[in-house]
């Protein structure tokens, strides 16, 4: 386990150098970079341009070097925890993104949890009494859900809760608490306005997973071993939490690598419409500005956080499922 | 020889959509201390469902609808006769019973244990469930069954996962853990029909060898005549989810007087058939399984009867011919 446990850390690095290299290239392709975009503007807006200071500007940034010791530079300074400055906000990266990355990660874990805490009870539920009215009602909810865009949910939710509740659900923070530091209160303040997100992000891929844990419970309870365990005389509920869930949520465990950037995706939007301090429109303004350092930094944190997505769900379905490690065993 | 289990005029019915299946109609047998029965018949006959109302663990949408099926049930030294057929499936009696007094074992050693869970820990729970023992103890009785039913390096065997063992051991390793809990019944569900030949017999010899060290009561269901004859002591053929003839293993396999049992020994290729000649094969399938015949349900593919509808339409039941043979068959049962 251990070993097939640090194999599968190895293998992380080469992924990550050819996600930075893929996504530098990307971003590089438009023509012309940040100071071209800068240029433009300021020459629209009618200001002199100091030839001078762009050149400084080009210098300092190394704009002005052939794009593979660009590459370098960002990749080697990036690996010693500097991840460059933003031109457009003329701030160091890190500023920038430290607490929008931990919100988005936030809000996704969060939702993940959620979305779990939700769609396994009600899929084994659905598969065990399976064509109850229960099922039937809470299956049509799991469509709606699943039908309803996210953006659309958004809208409609804060449009209620505006309305209705007299609640302003916009944003993580109220504004009072929004420049504060941590504290407890801050904390309190943050839950109150998270669920929010969550539930928006989270509709949609519950309804999916009770679908995937209905059907595959659905084919598991078929199964022989159940029978078995039944003739044993085993108490049905413990029986079908031990046996055949265990096997059934096996694909939620090997999703949690694609469902993480899809849940970060899927909140970019949501963000947008909320105005949620996350990643999300940061990056989207990075990248349309050509913002080189802040969005490739941005790129390679969240690709990072998808391979490790993905690394901890192979490690978990290693656990859950035995074969697997056989398999792993096997290949050596 | 004292009498375990009794089963009485039992009817299990399926309630599908397209319409009622009467799986087990009307069976009647008894299981003695220390003997073997052998069911047998084709499949879909409701042999398997007869085994499964026992335990009470008939799949729904099957439900008993009828008949009894009387257990002596062992309690604190105290025997007392309980009906099966009358306890709630789920409840705390029938699960008493499940797994402790009357355990069963499966067709399919590939699936019947649960692929994600080591042998010792599917072991180890049937035994803590039924008796109180720690742990540590629990996991020794399940390493000395899994000795005492031929498991080399049982205390290795334990902690495998059932896709580490082959499909000879992990019949093997079922039957350890159907008998962990020391059953009086144990209901063997076609166990050998999907192991090769040499391992059939070495299953067989197994459950021969233990059930003289258990004194334990087999009901064995197979289709396979040879194996029943092999470990049978008395033989019960069912059609159509019928009784068709019981009798002791010789005289099934002697002297069969059902028409149907005859047809079954004739399609049985011996030593002696000559190569290369065309097996003997009952003419004609099963009868749609939705309807309800109230003569013989072998009518129309029987031999003897000559189309002579009376078989089909009159009522008859399991008669008395001889000491320990019984037979149902118009012709036979009813005077004409």
């Amino acid at each position: 386990m251990l070993t097939y446990i640090i194999r599968r850390i190895f293998i992380m690095i080469p992924t990550l150098i050819a996600i930075s290299v893929i996504s530098f290239i990307i971003i590089e392709l438009p023509p012309g970079d940040f100071l071209t975009a800068y240029t433009a503007e300021l020459s629209m807006s009618g200001e002199a341009i100091d030839q001078v200071e762009l050149e400084s500007l080009k210098k300092r940034f190394g704009l002005d070097e052939p794009l593979y010791m660009r590459y370098l530079l960002w990749a080697w300074n990036f690996l010693h925890g500097d991840f460059g400055h933003s031109f457009e906000w003329n701030k160091p990266v890190r500023d920038l993104i430290g607490e929008r990355l931990a919100m988005s990660v936030t809000i996704s874990t969060c939702t993940l949890l959620f979305t779990w805490l939700v769609s396994v009870p009600i899929g084994i539920y659905s598969a065990v009494r399976q064509y109850s009215w229960v099922d039937h009602f809470l299956t049509f909810i799991g469509f709606i859900g699943l039908a309803t865009p996210n953006f659309l949910f958004a809208l409609v939710l804060l449009w209620v809760s505006y309305a209705y509740l007299g609640m302003n659900v916009g944003g993580l923070f109220s504004p009072e608490y929004s420049e504060a530091p941590w504290d407890l209160a801050k904390v309190l303040d943050l839950l109150k306005h998270l669920w929010i997100p969550v539930v928006i992000v989270g509709t949609a891929h519950t309804a999916k997973f009770i679908r995937i844990i209905r059907g595959n419970l659905l084919d598991e309870l078929k199964k022989p071993y159940v029978t078995t365990a039944r003739a044993k005389g085993l108490p049905e509920t413990r029986l079908i939490l031990k046996y055949p869930v265990r096997v059934a949520i096996n694909p939620l465990v090997s999703t949690i690598g694609w469902t993480l950037p899809e849940l970060i995706s899927g909140i970019a939007i949501t963000a947008v419409v909320l105005n949620l301090p996350t990643t999300g429109p940061l990056l989207l303004r990075a990248l349309m500005s050509q913002d080189m350092q802040l969005a490739g930094t941005f790129i390679m944190f969240l690709s990072a956080l998808t391979v490790l997505g993905t690394l901890i769900s192979d490690i978990l379905l290693a656990w859950v499922d035995p074969r697997i490690r056989y398999e792993a065993r096997e290949v050596k | 020889m004292a009498t375990i289990l009794a089963v009485e005029n039992l009817r299990v019915h399926f309630f599908l959509d397209q319409g009622l299946v009467r799986a087990v109609d009307g069976v009647s047998f008894t299981l003695e201390e220390g003997k073997t029965l052998g069911i047998v018949g084709e499949s879909g006959s409701g042999k398997s469902v007869i085994g499964q109302s026992i335990l009470r663990i008939v799949p729904p949408p099957g439900q008993i609808v009828e008949g009894n099926i009387l257990f002596q049930h062992q309690e604190n030294g105290a025997t007392t006769q309980i009906d099966l057929a009358q306890l709630d499936p789920w409840g705390k009696k029938a699960r008493s019973i499940r797994g402790r007094e009357i355990a069963m074992i499966f067709q399919e050693p590939m699936n019947s244990f649960s692929p994600v869970h080591t042998v010792g820990n599917q072991i180890i729970e049937a035994l803590r469930l039924h008796q109180d023992v720690s742990a540590a103890e629990a996991r020794n009785r399940g390493i000395e069954m899994l000795g005492r039913v031929g498991i080399p390096q049982p205390e290795l065997r334990i902690d495998a996962y059932p896709y580490e063992l082959s499909g000879g051991m992990r019949q093997r390793a079922m039957i350890a853990m159907a008998l962990v809990c020391n059953p009086r019944i144990l209901i063997a569900d076609e166990p050998t029909t999907a192991l090769d030949v040499t391992i059939q017999a070495q299953i067989l010899e197994l459950l021969r060898s233990l059930q003289e060290e258990f004194r334990m009561a087999i009901l064995f269901i197979s289709h396979n005549l040879g194996v029943i004859a092999e470990i049978s002591h008395e033989v019960m053929v069912v059609y159509f989810g019928r009784v068709m003839e019981r009798a002791t293993v010789s005289e099934i396999f002697k002297a069969p007087l059902h028409p149907y049992t005859k047809a079954l020994l004739e399609s049985v290729p011996g030593i002696d058939t000559p190569v290369r000649t065309h097996l003997a094969t009952i003419e004609g399938t099963l009868p749609d399984p939705h309807m309800y015949i109230r003569g013989c349900p072998f009518f129309g593919r029987c031999g003897e009867c000559e189309g002579n509808t009376v078989c089909r339409d009159e009522p008859y039941e399991l008669t008395w011919v001889a000491e320990d043979h019984y037979v149902a068959c118009p012709r036979i049962c009813v005077p004409m």
